[in-house]
Parts: structure tokens; sequence; C-alpha cells
């Protein structure tokens, strides 16, 4: 090959690198391994990392996973292939998110969706960026965002639109039911906004009233983002149904939908709009057509509105998704259908509902709101919450998410979460983990 | 082609009341404390099918698709090497896959110990102060370092720059970045020789540069000759320079973005470190600074006290640009990267360079040799390199899609086509080091062979591909009658 090319040495082929920048150091990297070796070392750091029963959720939820599901998306021609640019070469792909395509549009009941965002965060900061583009008429560049969407998520839309001049305005929520009281919106009335963001359920677990805030939004001219969790969709009103005349856009963490939780990720975000906008839509389409002789095939489609067209005047400057999850994703929804996602939901509601019961039976515990939930609800505890949790993952229980951080204001709160995974006896541990604990800890208190 | 390629559907195969009853739970239970003005009234359509319905379906879909376990896949600029098995299943050990995001650190030291030298790692072999895994993509990378790189000036209260420079051969996610971080892009053009056009640039800086971002080795297949001078401008101008880590494969463990003069980078772990593609992703975008960047990183990254693993977050970093994911980036991509970097360990980084550069250098010397044009004949390739096909567009009128269509009937992924877009009729071509010798004169047999039949019968070659599931598909169609998800025929 050397002879080929016309060097003695590969070395001579990097002659074009000034010499100064040719004495690259990086003694301290470790030598190489073997596969057997980094298998041994990476089993080791695993066995240090045994999980307790999780009943955190906050954004991302521990559902079972069918076999299948990974087993055929990580299959070499679905794992190992690219971004399907020669459409020929890549049916499996494009028909695969065309069937994705029809699912989140059935779930959300909105016409187009998109190939995937990284996550639910930066998939919401895409859908305030596409809500201000569509909205042009609305002269402004104010986005409702209310306290009860994720707090990850409020920072995440804060650090990517921070520098395009969009302005972000936060409406409180109503502290005796956990969500935005559409009561309180009227001070909001005086200024235009584009859009305004919808949780459904929001980050407490509780349900908001999306109907009247939809239709309120729209009587302002305003666009309407709805934030949701895929499964919870199965058996509550679909984005497209709320109020009048349904939200604009639809978006959300896809983790829910057969994707395992490893420490964050890699998940997907996902999102959903009526047809009147699909060309606001930021990322990658696939749409359906027919090939030289007539026969259906799957392509990328609307390339125009993508940063390797249009540069500068892109829609958004994402390239790589997040197409594997898609996969798994599709596979995961056409394995369980309707009736097994609406059992996954109902499963996860009524064990929360039986955690909730088990929790407060304990003296001083008690739930923050009383409104409607789906399956995560915020708990008043009588012992601060990071000298309760560490005790309680000594007993084998992770006991939900620490509100204190982002909620001072309410004194000791945990937002736990119960999934279908979580089982009776589970429960049961947690609740008398939880009545010892705040028992030590109360008395320790008291003395 | 027979009745079982066609394009059938999932919901074709669906039929009421048919479920997979193990994958779904047992248990029933209605949703009726869930208030019925909440409760959606008809169910989502979705498929109706077995579990053996599934597999077979989504296993044929996959046989419709080219891929590096099936196929050589030189797509320039993407890095499509072989992605070990080993990293899969690694990073897919239960333990790692069962841990919440949000579950404290003590239940995650040995995932934090891994991510933790990778940083470290990455540091060291970009020559970097310091690294973040909290970015989900290349793209996102990118926009992290122009967020910094507007913090940095920002703090210093300087106002006045409100340009980024971009040469014209750029990813199209670096000028769209840009805009995204309330930047103007100027662009600047590429000299005749590949490096950038010095004039050009140097008329360009100014007290209005906030940064240049460069890709090196760039986007023509060339390394950037004289970018200790333009660091140097850029530097003196009071701008920064970001490095776009597209191609790092190149220059791995032999050259380091840092001793170059560059202030932020970003790599594509996808690319240079061999973690999936995965149909469009998903990647990783770790990002390095330097050390006058160091307090602008994105959250969170992890530290190190004493033997214990910990992530900074807001508390620790009160000047970072933020939180860019819901968590902390796409762990499992993290891990798999870090099982690649310790099997190739010091020694095996240079080597990634050597062979994936030797391995284009020969690709380019075999092509030109069968009478193709080679966009930079006088230069030396990286890592990649570009053909033109403007004479056998012209004389032949076969184009670059054509001869791409065709490649595919031959048992090979098409190259890169079309960019970047100052070349005409460009053909990309990024064998990685991955790929034998075999291989790489296979491909030139196939590029030679459709020069042939161009001559014999364009109309052949303009019709291809012929062997793949579907031939060349209407894209305006497409585009013209939307058509973007399945309806049930009334």
């Amino acid at each position: 090959m050397l002879d080929t090319i016309g060097v003695e040495r590969i070395e001579d082929l990097f002659d074009e690198i000034p010499e100064s920048l040719r004495n690259a150091s990086i003694e301290a990297v470790a030598p190489g391994m073997t596969e057997m070796e980094v298998t041994r070392l990476m089993r080791g750091r695993a066995a240090q990392d045994e999980q307790p029963a999780c009943f955190i959720g906050a954004g991302a939820y521990d559902h079972h996973v069918p076999a299948a599901v990974w087993e055929l998306t990580t299959r070499g021609e679905f794992y190992s292939a690219y971004t399907p640019y020669q459409a020929e070469a890549s049916q499996g792909t494009l028909q695969l998110i065309y069937e994705f395509q029809t699912m989140m549009s059935e779930l959300t009941g909105l016409y187009a969706a998109n190939a995937s965002l990284y996550d639910g965060a930066t998939a919401l900061a895409e859908a305030v960026l596409m809500a201000v583009r569509a909205n042009r008429k609305a002269k402004s560049k104010r986005v409702l965002m209310p306290r009860t969407v994720h707090p990850h998520y409020r920072r995440v839309v804060e650090s990517i639109v921070a520098n395009q001049g969009i302005e972000l305005v936060e409406a409180p929520l109503d502290d005796t039911v956990g969500r935005i009281d559409p009561e309180a919106l009227g001070r909001f009335e005086d200024e235009p906004f584009a859009a305004v963001v919808i949780p459904q359920p929001n980050f407490f677990g509780a349900l908001e009233e999306v109907d009247r805030l939809t239709d309120w939004a729209h009587g302002l001219n305003a666009l309407t983002i709805a934030v949701c969790n895929p499964v919870s969709l199965a058996v509550l009103t679909p984005p497209g149904e709320w109020g009048t005349k349904g939200a604009d856009i639809a978006c959300g963490e896809g983790q829910p939908l057969g994707i395992p939780l490893s420490s964050g990720g890699p998940y997907f975000g996902f999102m959903t709009t009526r047809k009147e906008h699909v060309r606001q839509l930021p990322g990658r389409i696939v749409g359906r057509t027919v090939d030289a002789d007539g026969r259906t095939g799957y392509t990328l489609t609307l390339q125009a509105r993508e940063q390797h067209i249009r540069r500068s005047k892109a829609t958004s400057n994402i390239c790589t998704n997040q197409g594997l999850m898609v996969t798994a994703a599709t596979i995961h929804m056409a394995l369980l259908g309707a009736e097994g996602l609406g059992r996954v939901a109902a499963v996860s509601h009524e064990r929360t509902r039986e955690l909730v019961q088990k929790l407060t039976a304990i003296d001083g515990v008690e739930r923050l709101f009383d409104g409607p939930f789906f399956h995560e609800v915020p708990l008043r505890i009588p012992a601060p919450a990071e000298e309760v949790l560490p005790r309680l993952a000594e007993k084998g229980v992770l006991g939900g998410y620490n509100l204190t951080h982002d909620f001072p204001e309410w004194g000791p709160t945990l937002l736990v979460c119960a999934t279908e995974t979580r089982t009776s006896e589970e429960i049961e541990r947690f609740a008398r983990a939880l009545e010892e604990t705040v028992g030590q800890t109360g008395q320790r208190a008291r003395a | 082609m027979t009745e079982e390629s066609e394009a059938v559907l999932i919901y074709d195969i669906s039929r009421e009341g048919r479920r997979a009853y193990a994958q779904a739970p047992s248990e029933s239970p209605s949703a009726e404390s869930i208030p019925r003005r909440f409760r959606r009234q008809t169910p989502p359509q979705l498929p109706e099918v077995s579990e053996l319905e599934t597999v077979r379906h989504y296993t044929r879909l996959s046989q419709k698709n080219f891929a590096i376990d099936t196929h050589f896949y030189p797509l320039g600029s993407c890095t499509m090497k072989y992605n070990p098995r080993g990293a899969n299943r690694l990073a897919m050990l239960p333990q790692f896959l069962e841990r919440h995001p949000l579950a404290p650190d003590e239940t995650g030291q040995g995932f934090l110990a891994c991510i933790h030298e990778l940083q470290q790692d990455l540091a060291v072999i970009t020559g970097m102060q310091d690294v973040t895994l909290s970015v989900m993509a290349g793209a996102q990378g990118e926009f992290a370092g122009v967020a910094m790189i507007r913090a940095y000036h920002e703090a210093r209260g300087d106002s006045e720059r409100t340009e980024i420079i971009v040469p014209d051969a750029a990813h199209g996610t670096n000028p769209a970045t840009a805009t995204m971080c309330g930047y103007k892009v100027r662009e600047i053009p590429t000299g005749s020789d590949g490096d950038v056009d010095m004039e050009a640039f140097k008329a360009a800086v100014g007290p209005q540069t906030a940064g240049i971002m460069l890709t090196n080795p760039s986007t023509v297949g060339v390394f950037e000759r004289r970018i200790e001078e333009i660091a140097a401008i850029v530097h003196d101008a009071g701008g920064l320079l970001y490095y776009d880590g597209a191609n790092l494969n190149a220059i791995l463990g032999k050259a380091r973005p840092g001793d170059m003069g560059f202030d932020v980078i970003h790599m594509n772990l996808h690319k240079t470190f061999s973690t999936p593609h995965g149909g469009g992703g998903p990647g990783a975008g770790a990002v390095g600074v330097s050390e006058r960047l160091l307090p602008y990183l994105p959250i969170p990254r992890v530290t190190r006290e004493g033997d214990r693993y910990r992530w900074l977050t807001e508390t620790d970093c009160p000047q970072s640009i933020g939180r860019l994911c819901t968590f902390n980036g796409n762990s499992g991509v993290l891990l798999r990267a870090y099982a690649y970097v310790r099997m190739l360990g010091r020694e095996g980084m240079p080597r990634v360079a050597e062979y994936s550069t030797l391995n284009a250098n020969y690709l380019m010397k075999r092509l030109q040799e069968e009478g193709f044009t080679v966009a930079y004949p006088d230069r030396r390739a990286s890592h990649e390199f570009i053909v033109s096909l403007k004479h056998e567009a012209k004389e032949l009128g076969a184009n670059v899609m054509d001869f791409a269509k065709r490649l595919l009937d031959l048992g090979y992924h098409a190259p890169t086509t079309y960019f970047p877009l100052l070349v005409p009729e460009a053909l990309l071509i990024e064998p990685t080091e991955t790929e034998s010798k075999h291989e790489l004169d296979g491909f030139v047999e196939a590029m030679v062979r459709i020069r042939e039949e161009a001559r014999e019968n364009i109309d052949m070659v303009k019709g291809a591909p012929y062997r793949l599931p579907v031939r060349r598909l209407d894209d305006v169609k497409a585009a013209r009658e939307l058509d973007l998800r399945w309806q049930q025929a009334s």
C-alpha cells in the first residue's frame, strides 16, 4: 500500500502537519486492554452499582422492557447504520421511522411527528423555538413557562434560547392542588405571548386543567405546547383534543417507551404538531412516496428545513438524533399495543395509589397537594429529605426525589413514584423503612 | 421483486384483539380513579400483533438496511468504522441499565468512575484542560462551545463582538449553531490548495470577531497547515478558536487540538470513539476547554474527591452556561466509548490515525491511477478525500447521484455526496482504519465498472439501483404530497 502511495513509511503521510504539532503526548492514557480484561474491569465497576428498589420518577421511569425490544434493536443492521441519506439502502430504518411517526401521531392526536430530538428537555427547548417561528403574527417572543414544568427542563430551555431574544415568563402554581391555577392567569393577559407551555401530567404528577388552559392560550392568540409523558397518553386525553381546538405542538421524553434508565441516557425527545406547522418542525421527517416502478417506498423529506441545506437559516442545528432509541420505542409500542400500554399506565397509577396510601399512614407523612394525579405524588415528611434518603437507601429503597433543592418553601418533601415494576412487597418495604427512619430522626429531633 | 419484499407496514399485519400477552402486565385495573375529564375517550390506534409477528416484521425491516456490519460504508465525515460488540455488551450490563439518573451518587460509583476516567482521557488525547460529557451530540457540542465563547466575552464586558467566522466548506451545523447563539456568520472561502484563503481570512478578522469555527483536518480532507498562524491572528484580535472534532479520527494520538491553539472543542464519540450510529443517533458530543473557558463548561460533569466520585452542578459552577440535557448526557454511549478507549489504550490511538490515513491515501491513489479526478491532488489525504466526478458528469452524463445509486447495486454504501458544496460533483470518501485492502480494492473496481457501464449504457446507470428493496425514489412527490403517517383505509 505504501508503494502504491509512493512513500516509505506511514509517518510520511503526516508530513503536512507542522513538526511542532507532531509530538502529541498521551502517555497519561493507560495501555490497551483485551476484551477479556476490559470485561473484567467493567463488570467489577458494575458490581459496585447494585440498585435498590427505585421509587424515583422525576422524568425517567422504571418500566418493564420486553426482551425482544433490545434483541432486535441491537441487530447490526439497525445498530451500525447511519442516517438514511441513501434511501434505497435504508428502507428498514425509514419505514420504521414512518411507523414511529404514526404511533406518536396516534398517542398525541397531532398529525406530524419528527424522527426524534435528544431528550425531553431539549425537545421542549426546540418546541419553544418552533412556536416563536410559527407564530410570527403574535409579534411577541414571550413564552409562558409554568413552574409546574420539570425544573431541569426549564433550565435547559433557558440555556438554549437565552441568546435568541426569547423571554420566558414564569407562571405560578396553585400550591393546594399542585397545578397551574387557571384563575390566576388573568394578570398575564396584558402583553401578547407567542406560546404557552402546558405540562400533562406536570412535574409533580398532578393533572392540569388542560382544556381550560388551552382555550385560554388560544384566546390570546398564543400557540400551546403540550409536554407529555407518552405512557400516560394511553389513558389521558391526547394534546390534539385539548380544549376546543387542541394543542398546537406536543413534545416530551420518550424514555418510558422501552428505553432503560441507564443513568440518564441515551433517551429520546419526541415532537408532533398539526399539519399546518410541519414546515417549522426541527429534525428529520420521513415521508411515503413511490419508486421508479411505482412501488411504495420511504424517504427523508422536507429537508430544506435542515442545517445541511439551509445552514445559518435552518429550523435547528440538530443533525445526529436518537435514532436507535426510536427503533426500540417503535418495537416496544408494537409489542404492547394500546391495550398493553394502557395497562402499564393504569397499573402504574394503581401502584402509586397503593404507595401513597401506605406512606401517608405514617405519622407526619402527608400529601402536599390533594388534586388528581397520574403516577407520581409529592409527600411532606417530618424530617429533612437529605437525611432520610440515605437511610432509606441503606434499607434497600430509593425513596423518591428530594424536592427541597428546587422548592425550598415547602420544607422536607419527597416526590415519589411507583410504576408497574414495583411490587406490593417493595411498597411495604418502603413504608416500613420510612416509618423506622422518620421515627428515629423524629425522636432525635425531640431529644 | 417478490411480494414479500413489498413495504408491508406493522399496521398491515395488525388484527383486532391480537396481543403479545406475556409482554404487558397481567392485571388490567380501570383508570377510573382518574377523573373522566382527563381521560381519553378512544384508545390510540397502535398495532395489534403477536410477539412473533413483531420479531419477524422488524427482523425483515432490518434486512433492508445497509450497515457497517453488512457493507463497506465509506460515508465521508461520518467515520463509519466497526463498532466493537464488546463495548455494546459491557454498556448493557444490568447494573448500568437499571440505575436511575437521579439515584444518589453512592449507588453509581462504578459508573461515575468510568465517566471520570473518560473525561480525563479525552482531555489528555485532545490537549485540553477538562472535558464534560453531558452534551448529546456534535451539534450540541458546537452550541455549548459557541455559548461558552459568548459567556467568556460577556464576562469581560466585551460586548462588541458580533461575528463568528466559518469557512465555506464547514458542516451546516457550524453556521446553524452560530445563529442559534445569536451571532452573525461571516463565511470565508477555501483557497485552491484546500487550506483557508489567508487573505480573505485576515480581512475577516477584527474587533467584531467573537471567534472562528474550524475543522482540522478540514472537510475537504486536508490538514490546515497554517493553523498556528491562524490561531495567533484570532487570539491577537481578541477572538477564540472552536475546533469541530468531526475529523479527529485522522490525527488521534498524533496531534492535539489544544497544541494547535484551540480554546474549545467537541468530539463526536460516535465517530472517533466508535460508538454506534444507530440509524441516525444517538451520538455523544464530549466538549473540552482550555483553562480560560473552564468556568463556563456546561453542567453536570464528574469530579473525584478522594476515592469518591460525584456530579458537579450549578452550585459548584456558578458561571456555567448551564444545563443542556435533562440529566447527564447519553450515558450508555459514554460507557461504549469508555470500553473502546480502554481497549485501544495509548498505543492504539496513533494506530487509528495511521491506518485511517493509510487507507485514505491508498484509496485516493488507486482511484487517481484509474483516471478519476481528485479534488486536491497535490495534497496528502487525511482520513478522507474528495473525488470530483465533473468529467464523468460532463462527458458520460453520469453524475454523483448515478454513481452513488449504482454503487449500492454493487454492494457498497455510497460515500457522502455533493458535500462539501464548493467542489463540483463531490464524493467525500472516508474508508476508516477498520477496512482491509481487499475491501478498498473492491471499491475501486466498482467505481471503474460503473464508469464503463456509463460509457456503454448510460440509461442503465441512471436507472440504478436495481437490486435493492426499492428503485430510485420520487423525492418531489414525497415533499409535495406529504404523507407522514399511515391512515386506516376507509
